[in-house]
């Protein structure tokens, strides 16, 4: 009697090779056909992909840019620019998330009941409802309405007033404060709206981290006398940031990926530089290849940080 | 050891040391300070006017009048079966206790939706035909509530494992509604607008980005490295890119990389942007869960005889999934407050419908109360999303902790 032959379609070496070269087949004819279309579509409307655009002068203006800039420079440069007030805003936005995220994911666990009950309501309600309502929210309703002039709020050592915020000793001249630092408006709303959106997802994140610490740590370091506040740097923080430190990695980079929105407050940044870039030059493909690399940059930058920050916690751990 | 007084713990609460009453000092006045200022506002500086005179056009955009007994008949349905889920949600029995038929949250549930239902018409002063309809499809879902929750228990077991096919069942009636089709006269997507617009999107991407996320989940968990890469691939380059630059690409390249002249309507593109982009997100949930799964789980099913997609589908991703549920609601929440990102690409859902509001001359200057009003609007979905989701969690947990 000759041994069974398997047929070939039950063949355990044979299927997952079957498997992938029909996938991998599928995936190329996809592709082919997209790629195809698109070099088709792009001849007939006679814009094959070339850079040689990037040179001419742009011809529109970047409020607030950061990088000097006029209608006379080039394309690259305006895209530079967008970026640089991009990276602008993620920086700062970044720092002043941490700072009022931990402070919130700190108050969640105080004693005075209602100082725990506030962080949680403020959790609770930035959370559930979306960025781009707040911040349209921050441009319209809150700083478009500041007064002007004389009647600006004044604290000291900063001025809000409908044409920007004034760091530093702002002084009124003839109608018109000066001051060493101006922000816009817009980058206040855009600034304003990130950090307090994305410090309730960094709140959680050092709750969780908080919370994974023995509550016997507290005790202990209580019972050997330190305060509430040295427990908290001393103790249970060094314990707590080998956790929160992988999460905050992931509320960073949602951080540098939603100032994409900024366009809804007129802030100009990179997407809305490219925006006006694709109107002007119809080169949608190659806008696109500009904004898809840059974020990619942005988030990859921040990744190898915190997973520099993310080995230098977990060895002092040890 | 005494129970300490109501007063003592009061104390305790808020007054525990000087700096502790300090602090509560401060935050009270704060609060009373703000909420005086609100409430001042709300009553004799806010106009709502903007809102009624606009109450049809943020709620389904410009949909044919004539047309809207659909829109009606739809939320109908919708009502009965949601009140009937409700019910036979309650009725079933529970692994851990005997099936209540109005446990605390359910009647703290009733009194906010009836509260809801009646008081919202009359805040919003609709006229008193469409306030009439809204208090019988409030009614609606309380009474389906009620019938499935007394005699749900009756109904044939098949019936009740089978009920949860309703849904997909009724999103199907309810494109048809929408968009016309056996024999309903089409509505074009350009009139569909507000709510309706937003609620659309969300659904349809909802819908669609589960299965495909576990699809890319299970690719990315594969042992075939060509199915494993093209996941990985795919999962980051999406995860990589800003939201608003994929609808960029959905508004501006898809038409290009598509056979000439052959391009969905925008509408559909934003929809199918939003499906690719929430499934690489939902794929990261589900292979969380995948991941907590032990390997012996799949070792075993095998061991028991089951071939590779029955282990998969009656052992590993039940389980996976339960645990990947609170991740996954969390992206829903995420996809439908994405949608507000629409208005930014020219569709005229919620926000975008109020935008194009206060642009009209007539009501400029009103962005307060109409932002107001879509946050809590918002605030109210995304909140019962979560809530809901969290019920489940605890339903679906099949080894009860002893209380």
């Amino acid at each position: 009697m000759t041994p069974p032959v398997t047929p070939w379609w039950r063949n355990r070496r044979l299927i997952p090779w079957l498997v992938q070269a029909a996938v991998g087949l599928l995936v190329l004819v996809l592709v082919a056909f997209l790629v195809g279309n698109l070099v088709r579509n792009l001849a007939a409307a006679g814009l094959l992909l070339t850079w040689r655009w990037i040179g001419n002068p742009a011809g529109f203006d970047i409020a607030g840019s950061w990088l000097p800039f006029s209608a006379e420079q080039p394309y690259w440069w305006a895209l530079l620019a967008g970026l640089v007030n991009t990276l602008r805003v993620v920086v700062i936005g970044l720092i002043g998330a941490s700072i009022v995220g931990t402070a919130v994911g700190v108050a969640s666990f105080s004693g005075n009941a209602l100082l725990r009950g506030l962080a949680r309501v403020y959790v609770e309600l930035i959370r559930n409802i979306p960025l781009l309502l707040q911040l349209v929210f921050w441009y319209f309703v809150v700083f478009l309405a500041l007064p002007g002039g004389a009647n600006a709020i004044q604290w000291p050592g900063l001025v809000l007033a409908q044409s920007g915020l004034y760091l530093g000793m702002p002084e009124l001249v003839n109608g018109v404060w000066q001051a060493p630092i101006r922000l816009s408006v817009e980058f206040a709303a855009l600034l304003t709206g990130l950090i307090v959106y994305i410090s309730a997802f960094i709140s959680e994140v050092v709750r969780g981290g908080i919370a994974s610490v023995p509550k016997g740590q507290w005790e202990a370091a209580r019972s050997l006398g330190f305060t509430p506040l040295q427990t908290l740097r001393r103790v249970v923080l060094p314990q707590a940031l080998p956790v929160i430190v992988p999460g905050l990695n992931n509320q960073y980079i949602s951080l540098a990926k939603s100032s994409s929105l900024a366009i809804a407050c007129g802030y100009a940044d990179l997407y809305s530089v490219a925006e006006t870039t694709l109107n002007q030059t119809g080169r949608a493909v190659e806008v696109m290849v500009i904004l898809l690399g840059a974020y990619l940059a942005i988030d990859l930058v921040i990744s190898a940080l915190m997973n520099g920050l993310n080995r230098a916690v977990q060895l002092r751990s040890r | 050891m005494e129970r300490p007084s109501a007063l003592q713990r009061l104390r305790a609460a808020f007054f525990a040391s000087p700096l502790d009453g300090l602090i509560t000092v401060v935050l009270l006045a704060a609060l009373l300070a703000g909420g005086h200022a609100l409430l001042h506002w709300l009553v004799f500086k806010a106009q709502w006017a903007v809102i009624q005179v606009n109450s049809t056009l943020f709620a389904v955009g410009r949909y044919p009048l004539d047309q809207q007994w659909r829109l009606w008949l739809l939320t109908t349905l919708l009502a009965g079966a949601t009140g009937l889920s409700w019910g036979l949600l309650r009725a079933l029995p529970r692994p851990d206790r005997r099936a209540v038929l109005w446990p605390a949250n359910d009647r703290l549930a009733v009194a906010l939706l009836s509260g809801l239902g009646v008081l919202v018409p009359l805040v919003l002063q609709l006229s008193t035909a469409i306030a009439l309809r809204w208090w019988s499809i409030t009614a609606l879902v309380l009474a389906c509530r009620w019938l499935a929750g007394r005699w749900g228990t009756a109904l044939p077991a098949i019936a009740r494992r089978g009920w949860p096919l309703i849904w997909p069942l009724l999103y199907l009636v309810g494109m048809t509604l929408i968009a016309g089709g056996f024999g309903v006269p089409a509505v074009s997507p350009y009139r569909w607008g507000g709510l309706l617009l937003t609620l659309i999107e969300a659904c349809f991407a909802i819908l669609l980005c589960f299965p495909l996320g576990v699809l890319l989940a299970l690719g990315r968990r594969s042992s075939l490295p060509l199915l494993r890469w093209l996941s990985v691939l795919y999962i980051e380059f999406i995860r990589g890119a800003p939201l608003i630059t994929l609808l960029f690409l959905g508004q501006n390249i898809l038409g290009l990389l598509l056979p000439g002249g052959f391009t969905p309507d925008r509408v559909w593109r934003a929809a199918w942007v939003l499906t690719f982009f929430a499934a690489a997100y939902v794929a990261e949930a589900v292979r969380s869960g995948l991941v907590a799964l032990p390997p012996g789980q799949m070792e075993a099913a095998r061991a028991l005889g089951l071939p590779v997609h029955q282990a998969m589908l009656k052992v590993v991703l039940p389980q996976a999934l339960r645990v990947a549920l609170p991740a996954m609601v969390g992206q829903f929440i995420n996809l439908l407050q994405d949608t507000t990102l629409l208005s930014l690409i020219g569709l005229f859902e919620l926000l975008g419908t109020a935008r194009a509001v206060m642009a009209n001359p007539a009501f400029i200057g009103k962005d307060a109360e109409v932002y107001l009003v879509l946050a809590v609007l918002f605030w109210c979905c995304c909140a019962a999303l979560g809530l809901g989701s969290r019920a489940l969690e605890t339903r679906l947990n099949t080894n009860p902790q002893p209380a």
